[in-house]
């Protein structure tokens, strides 16, 4: 643990919107796997292939003898997913129902939760970025030359679960959080823009972007699947770190640093 | 309701069984629903205010790979439909009524001998996917301009021979309404033909909605008759369509 002192290290708008957006994004993953439960393939392009294919991803169910099988097919590659995806506790549902919102199908429900928290993402995410912008908590995030050199070394002290507490990000906190906050987000927000037909007329050039209303739902699923894996290595790096520091950091805003003799303590 | 306890354990039901944190709002008549599903307004400014009458893309031939994907009502078996069918809809007439200076009741022959407009573009259904095809009809305001529409008169509600739910208190006839922004876009067309053939009987024969910059939904198939309304009162559960009486939005941008 660090034994230097309390730093205040988050401010207020910092830590209000983190955990506001926190809150969306898990409403929006479970009730977009809800909605995507409604058509569950992903295709590429600007139209879903029913006469010809052109799909990335499709999972369906199977009667196979008396057994019902869980069949998820990836760029034609066919994997047999039962109990997970296809079919779970013996129900088809392409995604299982344990990780919709609600837990019965309903898309109609699924799309008033998400399409509202869309909004409340996106007023947040703005909030966020002006007053960042202000405050410079925005350059925090973006690595330096220096911090680009160190790379290699904050690599190798990560992988030794060898963790420093200072007043700053480290580089590679730096990329991931700017990664989400600059890149997985908005790309989030534009590629639900695309797939609205009314945006469409406004922005036709989202869908060249993108390359096309399906190509651009199936990259909303993918990185959908990237937020959900950087959640898991968040969670990680704040168990490996000091959960009760790192917590209090987003909590209050207080953060304890490293000593001056404990700098590589786990 | 929801209460502070509610909101409170909402965090850790989430990473449980999330799921069910919600699962009363598929009880669409639930105070906190109404309250989430008024962004749709929001949705709808913020839309109308960016696309102002801006068209939805259009595409060329070359993008027509397939077939229109038929959904919804794909048949209709009342014995009026399948007499005016019988005679490939010649004994048909588009009824206009409610809040018009002119009721109008057009033949199907003088319907498709009114000036035209064909686009192809892409339909999107509310489940998520997409088909391209080229459509032809005529210009719904076009028909507006020959009713006459009242001040008075707010939306434009399309009543359909479709029996979308057949249940034991009888059947319920498609319905679905556009305000007169959707009515009078230049896209917003009655379509008669599907990708250079009559329209068949799959895809709304012989006359379908197209609100290009909406989901699919909102494009009513088998329209046997449009009327101009001032509200929904009287109309289904007073959404003013039948899937927005089942809980979709009226506002169906995105």
């Amino acid at each position: 643990m660090p034994t230097g002192p309390l730093i205040y290290r988050q401010r207020r708008v910092t830590r209000i919107t983190h955990w506001v957006w926190a809150v969306c994004l898990g409403f929006l993953m479970l009730t977009g796997l809800q909605i995507f439960n409604a058509h569950p393939s992903l295709h590429f392009g600007r139209e879903t292939g029913f006469d010809y294919d052109n799909a990335a991803l499709a999972i369906g169910a199977r009667q196979d003898g008396d057994s019902l099988r869980g069949i998820t097919v990836v760029l034609g590659r066919e994997f047999d997913t039962t109990g997970f995806l296809g079919v779970s506790g013996g129900q088809a549902s392409a995604i299982p129902p344990a990780l919709t919102m609600p837990s019965f199908q309903s898309l109609a429900t699924g799309r008033v939760i998400h399409l509202f928290f869309a909004w409340v993402l996106v007023a947040t995410l703005t909030v966020w970025l002006l007053f960042s912008a202000v405050n410079g908590h925005l350059r925090q995030l973006i690595p330096t030359w220096a911090d680009l050199k160190a790379l290699p070394g904050d690599v190798a002290d990560h992988a030794r679960l060898r963790f420093h507490h200072a007043a700053g990000y480290n580089v590679l906190q730096k990329l991931a959080y700017a990664g989400v906050l600059f890149v997985a987000l908005p790309v989030m927000i534009a590629t639900g823009l695309t797939m609205s037909p009314g945006f469409n007329a406004a922005a036709p050039w989202l869908l060249d972007v993108f390359g096309g209303r399906q190509t651009a739902r199936s990259v909303h699923f993918i990185v959908m699947l990237g937020l959900v894996g950087f959640f898991g290595v968040h969670m990680l790096m704040i168990l490996a770190a000091g959960p009760l520091n790192e917590l209090r950091s987003i909590v209050t805003g207080w953060y304890r640093v490293d000593g001056g003799s404990d700098d590589h303590a786990a | 309701m929801i209460t502070r306890r509610n909101i409170l354990l909402g965090g850790a039901a989430l990473s449980l069984s999330g799921c069910k944190l919600l699962d009363n709002l598929g009880g669409d008549d639930w105070g906190l629903r109404a309250a989430l599903q008024a962004t749709e307004h929001l949705t709808m400014a913020a839309q109308r205010l960016v696309m102002g009458d801006r068209l939805a893309p259009e595409f060329t031939d070359a993008d027509i790979r397939q077939g229109q994907h038929p959904n919804g009502s794909t048949s209709v078996s009342s014995a009026d439909y399948l007499a005016l069918q019988a005679g490939n809809f010649q004994g048909y007439r588009l009824q206009v009524t409610g809040l018009v200076e002119r009721p109008l009741s057009i033949p199907y022959a003088q319907l498709t001998a009114l000036p035209a407009r064909t686009q192809i573009t892409r339909h999107d259904c509310v489940e998520g996917w997409s088909c391209i095809a080229k459509w032809t009809g005529v210009p719904l305001a076009l028909i507006l301009d020959q009713a006459k529409p009242l001040l008075t008169a707010r939306y434009a509600v399309f009543h359909c021979f479709d029996a979308i739910e057949k249940g034991l208190s009888g059947e319920v006839l498609y319905y679905e309404s556009i305000d007169m922004v959707d009515a009078r876009h230049p896209q917003t067309i009655l379509a008669y033909a599907m990708n250079g053939q009559p329209l068949p009987m799959a895809n709304g024969a012989p006359l379908r909605l197209r609100v290009e910059r909406q989901l699919g939904y909102k494009m009513a198939k088998y329209v046997r008759e449009i009327e101009l309304v001032d509200s929904f009162a009287g109309l289904g559960a007073g959404r003013g369509s039948y899937w927005a009486d089942r809980g979709y939005e009226w506002y169906a941008g995105i």
